[in-house]
């Protein structure tokens, strides 16, 4: 598979602070990555450095093999940081202008990718007087003008109202369709797990976890059941192999697996104990679970 | 390098608080010279003309307009000091190096901009000051319409060097109003270090060191007129006399110090987490 970037034990150092440790990892063509961690884990900084604004401490990085020298490489990228930066007293359109003077694209891309974020009717006007949601979104056309390689994003609905939110995330999950590769940092697990294929999980700038979203905990999932005989069926799972941890929240009982089991073979086993379920529901832990479950183990 | 300045150009002129500031600062003081060079009548009392009073004769009046027009170099101090607090306080800066722009094409943008504004400064003074000249001139003679004309030179190796200057201070500050206020720190550093050296050793020594200064240097390359204007009328005094020519060491230490400048830019950014 075609590597995009990939990062050989980087580090960075802000003074006495290790903000990024010994950090690897490789971006695949065509996957959506997400880079998860809480605030301060070192994100912002890790693409702070592939991105040439950050300057490494050691380790290096490079893109598309090394072929290209970074700031050529980046003309192939698109990406968009924190927030939407660009001269308030220039128009939309001859922002993206100058963008693509700097990405050295012809400029007839400009209306197709107005369009698709919506903002053609307002070309003409500045910068200054957009919505943070419209700026958000011209910062996506921008990125985009280079049909690019790989488009980064870093928080990008950091600040939004729901309704932007759910825009920038309709944007991404198009292009995302259209195949382009993505790599999204956020601290939002919900919105990573979306959209997202696989993750590289951050903290405190050492990274804990790299690869698949299904394949981050060794989990086989779990039943929630309820039952109108509750004490018999909770004796007979604490006395099961196939269960490895009960948890009882009201009349709502949370069953762990050891092993993988579907729920109909489930049913039938409880059933011959001459237990009847009222509610029974097979589940695998939200990315959210998982997360806090990895993010737990590794302090402890 | 054309994509560069382009790139600089369109950052300079769509925003209309510069273009107000590079008209003030170039075609101002074009404007007051022409105007000077006019015939003013005082209420029918008496007809003021500088032309009669011999200052719009060659070879001095290269001399003269680019020393009048150099005081106005003030104004686009203030564009070339914006143009990189803009850039960091909007974040475009980033921006930039993001989309693609390395940091070293980023400096050199700013550099060919300057270069480009002096450049446009140079030869607008150099046709004004010609055509006034032919105009007022009691002389014409070719090789005395030319003599001297190396003003020209120093008015552009003034202006690029000094612009410099404050680019490496926007560089090193990044607030422009900070940047302008160093300007003036630089200054009153350039006299007390000029006043230390005299008290050590002794004033001679102290003016030769005093012409390697940054500012110092720069305004040596033109030095004030009016001591030589005072000459022609008055040419038996001359213990009035002064060296005011451009000399060849002047414009080299100018040069170096723009390098300096726009080399320390560069390292600076280079070294700088955005």
């Amino acid at each position: 598979m075609e590597t995009i970037l990939s990062i050989n034990n980087l580090t960075k150092k802000f003074g006495s602070i290790t903000a990024v440790q010994d950090l690897s990892f490789s971006i695949n063509k065509g996957n959506v990555y997400g880079i998860l961690g809480p605030n301060g884990s070192g994100k912002s900084t890790t693409l702070g450095i592939v991105l040439n604004v950050v300057n490494k401490t050691s380790g290096d990085f490079s893109w598309f093999n090394g072929t290209v020298s970074t700031h050529n490489a980046l003309k192939k990228v698109g990406a968009i940081i924190e927030r939407p930066n660009f001269y308030p007293y220039m128009t939309a359109i001859q922002n993206l202008k100058l963008v693509c003077k700097i990405k050295g694209v012809d400029i007839s891309k400009i209306e197709e990718k107005l369009k698709i974020v919506n903002l053609w009717d307002r070309r003409h006007s500045k910068f200054q007087t957009f919505s943070l949601g419209m700026k958000q979104r011209l910062a996506i056309a921008s990125a985009l003008l280079n049909d690019p390689e790989i488009l980064i994003l870093d928080e990008p609905t950091n600040g939004l109202d729901p309704q932007g939110i759910h825009q920038i995330r309709q944007i991404i999950k198009d292009i995302a369709a259209g195949g382009t590769t993505i790599l999204l940092a956020s601290h939002l697990l919900d919105e990573v797990e979306k959209v997202c294929s696989h993750v590289v999980v951050l903290r405190h700038g050492v990274k804990l976890y790299s690869g698949r979203v299904d394949e981050m905990i060794s989990s086989h999932g779990f039943f929630e059941l309820k039952c109108n005989d509750q004490e018999t069926l909770v004796n007979y799972l604490n006395n099961n192999d196939v269960i490895s941890k009960v948890k009882i929240e009201g009349d709502l009982i949370t069953a762990f697996l050891n092993e993988p089991i579907d729920a109909t073979t489930f049913n039938q086993m409880l059933f011959k104990e001459n237990i009847a379920l009222s509610h029974l529901v097979k589940r695998k832990e939200s990315l959210e679970e998982q997360f806090l479950q990895l993010t737990d183990q590794q302090s402890n | 390098m054309i994509r560069l300045l382009q790139l600089e150009l369109q950052k300079l002129l769509l925003s209309r608080v510069n273009k107000v500031l590079i008209f003030i600062s170039f075609v101002l003081p074009f404007f007051i010279l022409l105007l000077s060079s006019f015939k003013i009548n005082f209420f029918g009392l008496f007809t003021f003309e500088l032309g009669e009073m011999g200052v719009f004769n060659f070879p001095i009046i290269w001399h003269l307009t680019t020393f009048f027009a150099s005081q106005f170099k003030f104004f686009f101090a203030i564009v070339v000091v914006s143009m990189i607090g803009n850039e960091y306080s909007n974040r475009t800066l980033k921006q930039n190096l993001i989309d693609g722009l390395s940091k070293r094409e980023f400096i050199l943008s700013k550099f060919y901009a300057i270069v480009f504004f002096s450049l446009i400064s140079t030869l607008i003074i150099f046709l004004l000051t010609l055509a006034i000249g032919l105009y007022y001139s009691s002389y014409n003679e070719i090789g005395i319409i030319f003599r001297e004309s190396e003003f020209i030179l120093a008015y552009f190796v003034k202006l690029v060097g000094f612009f410099s200057l404050c680019l490496f201070f926007a560089m090193l500050l990044k607030r422009s109003a900070f940047a302008l206020a160093f300007l003036f720190v630089l200054y009153i550093v350039e006299w007390i270090s000029f006043g230390l050296i005299a008290w050590k050793s002794d004033m001679a020594f102290a003016e030769k060191i005093q012409n390697f200064f940054p500012l110092k240097s720069m305004y040596k390359l033109i030095d004030q007129p009016f001591q030589r204007l005072a000459m022609t009328k008055f040419p038996d005094k001359t213990e009035m006399a002064y060296d005011f020519a451009v000399h060849w060491h002047e414009v080299l230490i100018v040069l170096l110090w723009t390098f300096i400048f726009v080399f320390l830019s560069y390292k600076l950014l280079k070294k700088r987490d955005l």
